[in-house]
């Protein structure tokens, strides 16, 4: 207990403030750009547009648009990338960007399109262009849109693997666990998407799934059937991730099994290796309305998608890296939902696994879900 | 430099070739150059509205486009079986059946990857995948196996072909100790390249009607079936258009190839069905689904119980060497073949691995026009390049095009 008392378990403590500075957060530089961190909010708009285009290009605002897209600085790789670059969105780009017309809003914003298109692979990101990426994200949603979001680059932390449990005799099939996802996370309102699935299933004939209808539309609890939640188990031994040829999906050291969604090119290998229906694609353009986007956004998390590209439940990464319960959990008026850190010998989680009869679904498959389910 | 003349004239003498012909050659290529543009327009709109265009959903997430990637990799696998007796076995009748399969061989690979192109949701940024620039996930996933050994084997595909060409075209005879190696090279990459496309199915615990050890071995059967019966069905129609002779000989003895394959696919897939039906375990739903249906939901049994009596039917009559050796029967039986593998390692093969989904629901497939279009339009593709790259081939065999030949 001594030790683990620095530690980062949530539920029971949500208030703990030391968190919010530390190092790895994007925000370095006191720019405030970054996510959860609360100062953000403090800053005037144009302090933080100031600090924002510091952060993402620096020097290079007094150069012209040549010099911006040909002179920035490059190491070897974003080289190479670069001189691919031309082929192809480079043309735009490159036009916009030189062109003596176009303000010195658009140049920038050509010069984040140019280097977001060719930047790396998240996963192998120094930090350093963790926080670069990240504000020239925030940088070009303020350009767009003139409203400021933040988002944060925050790492896993150390000593936490996330775990999840659902107690299937709590659960009322309220939805409410789903709604609050899908507002969270930006999900795509078109297309209705939802990473949680709820399953409404008839008692006494045990989890039979094929029996179970998981898009219902009338009145909860309905008699005689019980409920049971699914979304993306975080497996321990992801064969989502196994499969990925671009390595655009990963397990992180605290469990969450996340996507780089600039990297991903959109195969749905992943879908098809994945045993839990677990991911979500956008076959469209995902779109929110503006005014319920949440601004609280974490760069593996809920930050704006675009088409073509995978994502799923990252156990809200944006609130479970910054302390808080996923919205889920929040949400759940009934208390089925039980998160937190496994490493913790004192949070619920580990309370519900060391007391409560476990299961978990097709264990069989060696993936080793880190999602429980229980039972009163 | 001398080389770098003779293979400038000989992109100009076969942009010669290509342009001029018949009619019915000008209105073929007409026909090809018009689906194809349809089939970009399609794809225009694909890109416009992302993969929403197509019948793809969450539940089936691969469709049409996977489908015919993985038939067409059997096609371009089969070249080998001409290859190998031809070049190593210094088979003479087959001489002239390889260059025309390898030219097959590169017209499917080509068509494979403008499949995959077409089935990516960010085309943008599909430099992701090429080693070196974007992120490797090797040896991992199956998926850049695949990437590497098609490549590879288009490269091998176009240049032993190429090679002979050159050299026959200034008139010498091409070094046995150049193009073995390769071609023997070639032989075992064919096998991997339908083996990893199989595993690339194969290995994905999550999906149990792929999740089987037949699943290889079967593909590389049908495969060696489809592949020889549509070389034999362009040679008829080479041996039609053209003067390059094509003797009875060679088809036959393809036609023994294509027999022997399709008797084993045969024989496998009555394996496959003894195992799904004979003890039925929850794994075989998804054959249930396939050839019954399940909970009133039969999209693709029309498919199916089209395919099986074709297949069944064009093995048998292969089987008797009276018929195969009549060629107005042994034509019909590579056609009616060929359409029946095709159903069955598309839609018989990729659809139904997504159903029913991971919690037994049932979300049915259809192909939308866009997909069709995109999907007719690639072949014809694929038939473009194929008809160039024989009408070169043909010219330079036939001597008519050759170097200072004026
Ligand atoms: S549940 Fe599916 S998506 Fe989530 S980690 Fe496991 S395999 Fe991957
Ligand atoms: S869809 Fe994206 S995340 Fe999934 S396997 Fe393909 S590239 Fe990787």
């Amino acid at each position: 207990m001594s030790s683990n008392n620095n530690k980062k378990w949530f539920s029971l403590n949500i208030g703990r403030k030391e968190k919010t500075s530390s190092g790895s957060c994007s925000c370095g530089k006191s720019s405030g750009g970054c996510g959860g961190s609360s100062n953000a909010h403090h800053m005037t708009n144009e302090a933080f547009t100031e600090a924002a285009i510091n952060a993402s290009i620096g020097e290079e605002r007094t150069k012209d648009g040549f010099e911006q897209v040909f002179d920035v600085k490059m190491d070897r790789r974003s080289a190479f990338k670069k001189l691919t670059a031309s082929l192809l969105i480079g043309a735009g780009a490159v036009s916009t960007s030189c062109s003596v017309i176009s303000g010195d809003e658009s140049k920038e914003k050509a010069q984040i399109d140019w280097e977001e298109q060719f930047k790396g692979n998240y996963k192998l990101m120094t930090d350093k262009e963790k926080e670069a990426t990240v504000d020239r994200l925030v940088r070009s949603y303020q350009l767009r849109t003139g409203k400021n979001i933040s988002m944060s680059s925050k790492n896993a932390e150390e000593d936490v693997l996330f775990g999840y449990a659902f107690n299937i005799s709590k659960c009322q099939g309220y939805m409410d666990c789903v709604n609050a996802c899908v507002e969270e996370n930006n999900q795509d309102r078109n297309s209705q998407m939802q990473y949680i699935r709820i399953h409404e299933m008839k008692d006494g004939k045990g989890f039979n799934f094929n029996e179970a209808d998981d898009n219902y539309y009338h009145e909860v609890p309905a008699q005689g059937h019980f409920y049971m939640g699914t979304q993306c188990f975080h497996c321990d031994n992801p064969p989502c991730v196994e499969v990925c040829p671009v390595q655009a999906t990963w397990r992180e050291d605290d469990g969450l099994v996340v996507v780089d969604y600039d990297w991903c090119v959109g195969c749905r290998y992943c879908m098809a290796a994945c045993p839990y229906d677990g991911r979500r694609f956008n076959w469209s353009k995902p779109e929110v309305p503006e005014s319920e986007i949440n601004h609280n956004q974490h760069y593996l998390g809920n930050r704006m998608r675009k088409k073509g590209v995978m994502e799923k439940c990252t156990f809200c990464v944006q609130r479970s890296r910054a302390g808080k319960n996923p919205a889920c959990v929040e949400a759940c008026p009934t208390g089925a939902r039980i998160f937190g850190n496994l490493l913790d010998p004192d949070s619920t989680i580990r309370w519900v696994l060391e007391n409560k009869k476990v299961f978990r679904l097709k264990e069989d498959l060696g993936t080793e879900p880190k999602f429980w389910y229980f039972m009163d | 430099m001398k080389r770098l003349k003779v293979f400038g004239s000989l992109v100009k003498d076969s942009l010669d070739t290509i342009t001029h012909g018949s009619k019915k050659y000008h209105l073929w290529m007409a026909l090809l150059t018009f689906v194809m543009l349809a089939g970009m327009y399609c794809y225009s709109i694909q890109l416009e509205h992302g993969l929403s265009v197509t019948g793809m959903t969450d539940r089936v997430s691969w469709g049409l486009y996977i489908s015919n990637f993985t038939f067409l990799v059997g096609v371009a696998a089969a070249a080998v079986m001409l290859v190998m007796p031809t070049y190593v076995l210094k088979d003479i009748d087959f001489k002239q059946a390889v260059l025309i399969g390898e030219g097959l061989a590169v017209a499917a690979l080509i068509m494979c990857l403008a499949f995959v192109i077409a089935d990516m949701g960010g085309p943008s940024v599909l430099w992701h995948m090429i080693p070196g620039i974007g992120v490797f996930n090797f040896p991992n996933s199956m998926l850049t196996w695949d990437v590497l050994v098609l490549n590879g084997y288009l490269f091998l595909n176009i240049t032993i072909p190429f090679y002979i060409l050159f050299r026959h075209y200034q008139g010498k005879e091409a070094k046995r100790s150049v193009y073995i190696p390769g071609a023997i090279l070639s032989v075992f990459w064919a096998v991997a390249i339908h083996l990893v496309t199989a595993f690339l199915y194969q290995g994905l615990q999550a999906r149990p009607f792929w999740n089987n050890a037949l699943l290889g071995p079967r593909f590389l059967a049908s495969a060696f079936a489809a592949g020889p019966a549509l070389i034999i069905l362009v040679l008829a129609i080479i041996r039609n258009f053209t003067e390059f002779k094509i003797q009875d000989k060679t088809i036959k003895k393809i036609a023994m190839v294509v027999t022997v394959a399709a008797q084993i696919n045969l024989i496998m897939l009555i394996s496959e069905l003894f195992k799904e039906f004979y003890a039925p375990t929850h794994h075989s739903e998804s054959a249930y689904y396939l050839f019954f249906g399940l909970d009133g939901k039969d999209a693709l049994l029309p498919w199916i119980w089209t395919a099986i009596p074709l297949n069944v039917l064009a093995t048998v009559l292969l089987t008797f060497h009276k018929l195969r050796n009549n060629f107005k029967v042994l034509f019909f039986c590579c056609f009616i073949l060929f359409v029946a593998i095709w159903i069955e390692k598309g839609f018989g093969l990729i659809v139904p691995g997504f159903i029913p989904g991971p919690y037994g629901k049932i979300a049915e497939y259809m192909p939308t026009g866009i997909e069709i279009g995109v999907t007719l339009g690639i072949w014809a593709l694929g038939a473009f390049v194929f008809t160039i790259l024989a009408k070169t081939a043909i010219g330079i065999e036939l001597g008519k095009l050759k170097y200072k030949k004026k």
